[in-house]
C-alpha cells in the first residue's frame, strides 16, 4: 500500500547531483561562486580544496573535519559555498601528480587571506624548505625576519590555510628528525607528517 | 547562529524544490526550473536574515521563478501527454510514480499549485494563499480535493 504522497515525496538522488553540478557551473557563469569545493583521495587520506575565483585558499585533511572546515569558511569568507569540480582541477591534478612522486612544486594560484601579518609572511616562506628537505622553526624565524620568534611560527605552521601545498610538514623541532621519531606538530597528524617526509626523502 | 553554507542547502532541500518544480511546471521544466531557484537563491542568500526558513524561502522563490518560466515559454504548465494509464497485465506499465506525476499535472491549476506548494513544498495554506491569491479556506479546500483527487486517480489498490 503506498499513499500517493510518499511516492510523489521519493527522491531523485542522481538526478539532483546532476542538478547540483549543473547549479556550480552556472554560479561560476555569473560571478556567483564565491567558493567551490571539491575532496581528493590521497595516502594521507582525504583532503578538502577550497578556492575562491582568486585561486586556492584551503586545504584540510580529514581529521580537521572537513564539514566543519566549510562551516568555518561560509562564515568567514563568504555563504556562497557550493560543490565544484571544474575550479579545482589543477589543484587536483598537481596533488596526484605530488602523491605519485612526479612533482615537487605547486605551481597554483593561491589565495592566503585566511592567514595575516607574521603568520603569513611565515607560510608564504614555506615553499623556500625544498622537496624532501626539512628546516628547523628556528631557521623559519629567522627566514620572516623575526629570529627569536620561533613559537610564534609554530603557531603559523599549525594554522597553516594550505598544509602540503605550503610545506610546513617540513618544519621540524630543533634537533627533530623522523629516524628520531620527533617531527612535532601537524594539522594532519603526526602520522601524515611522518608519511610525507619520508616520501619526499625516498623520491627526492 | 551562523549561516550555512549554501552547499547544505542545496542539500537540505534540493528534494523538496524538485518534487515541488516538478508539480508546478511539469516534469519537462522542473529541472530548468530548479536551477533558476537555486540561482536567484544563490544571489540573495549573503542578505537572508539568519533566522530565516530556508525551505519557505525556497518555495517561494520557486514558485516566482516558475511563473517566469511559464510566461516564457508562453503557456501554461504542460500536463504530460495525457492521464495516466493504469498498470497494464500486458506491455510495458509505467513505473508508478510517472502515471503520478501525470495525475498531478492533470489537476486543476488552482488545485496543483495548492498541492505543490502545502503539501509537497511545505508551506502553511495562509503562505500559499498570500502566494497564489484567493482566501485561506478556498486554498486549503483546493489542496484537500487536490489530494482526494490523487487518491482517486491513484487508489492504494496495488498492496
Amino acid at each position: 500500500m503506498t499513499d500517493p504522497l510518499t511516492l510523489l515525496r521519493t527522491d531523485d538522488a542522481d538526478r539532483l547531483t546532476a542538478l547540483t553540478s549543473r547549479l556550480a557551473a552556472e554560479a561560476e557563469r555569473e560571478g556567483l561562486l564565491d567558493l567551490a569545493y571539491r575532496t581528493v583521495d590521497s595516502p594521507v587520506g582525504p583532503l578538502l580544496l577550497v578556492a575562491t575565483p582568486e585561486g586556492l585558499v584551503r586545504v584540510a585533511f580529514a581529521v580537521q573535519d572537513h564539514d566543519a572546515v566549510l562551516a568555518g569558511l561560509a562564515v568567514a569568507v563568504s555563504p556562497r559555498l557550493l560543490p565544484a569540480a571544474g575550479r579545482l582541477d589543477p589543484a587536483a591534478q598537481q596533488l596526484d601528480e605530488y602523491f605519485s612522486g612526479r612533482r615537487d612544486a605547486f605551481a597554483l594560484p593561491l589565495d592566503l587571506r585566511l592567514t595575516g601579518g607574521f603568520r603569513r609572511r611565515v607560510v608564504e616562506r614555506l615553499t623556500t624548505i625544498g622537496y624532501g628537505r626539512t628546516g628547523s622553526y628556528a631557521e623559519l624565524a629567522a627566514a620572516a625576519g623575526s629570529p627569536r620568534a620561533f613559537r610564534a611560527v609554530g603557531t603559523a605552521c599549525a594554522t597553516n590555510p594550505l598544509p602540503v601545498v605550503l610545506p610546513c610538514h617540513r618544519v621540524l623541532p630543533s634537533g627533530g628528525s623522523v629516524a628520531a621519531g620527533r617531527v612535532g606538530g601537524y594539522a594532519g597528524g603526526a602520522e601524515a607528517k611522518r608519511w610525507l617526509l619520508g616520501f619526499e626523502a625516498a623520491h627526492r | 547562529m551562523s549561516k550555512p553554507a549554501f552547499a547544505v542547502v542545496v542539500e537540505r532541500h534540493g528534494p523538496t524544490v524538485l518534487r515541488v518544480c516538478r508539480a508546478v511546471v511539469g516534469p519537462d521544466d522542473a529541472d530548468d526550473a530548479w536551477s533558476e531557484t537555486f540561482l536567484s537563491a544563490l544571489r540573495a542568500y549573503p542578505e537572508l536574515p539568519e533566522d530565516a526558513n530556508h525551505e519557505a524561502w525556497l518555495v517561494r522563490i520557486a514558485h516566482h521563478r516558475s511563473v517566469d518560466l511559464l510566461r516564457r515559454r508562453g503557456r501554461a504548465p504542460r500536463p504530460v501527454a495525457a492521464l495516466p494509464d493504469r498498470p497494464s497485465p500486458h506491455g510495458n506499465p509505467r513505473p508508478p510514480e510517472d502515471a503520478l506525476w501525470a495525475a498531478v499535472a492533470a489537476l486543476p491549476e488552482r488545485q496543483r499549485l495548492a498541492v505543490a506548494y502545502h503539501y509537497l513544498g511545505g508551506l502553511p495554506h495562509a503562505e500559499v494563499a498570500a502566494l497564489i491569491g484567493g482566501r485561506t479556506d478556498a486554498v486549503r479546500r483546493a489542496a484537500a480535493d487536490g489530494i482526494a483527487a490523487l487518491r482517486r486517480a491513484y487508489p492504494e489498490d496495488d498492496g
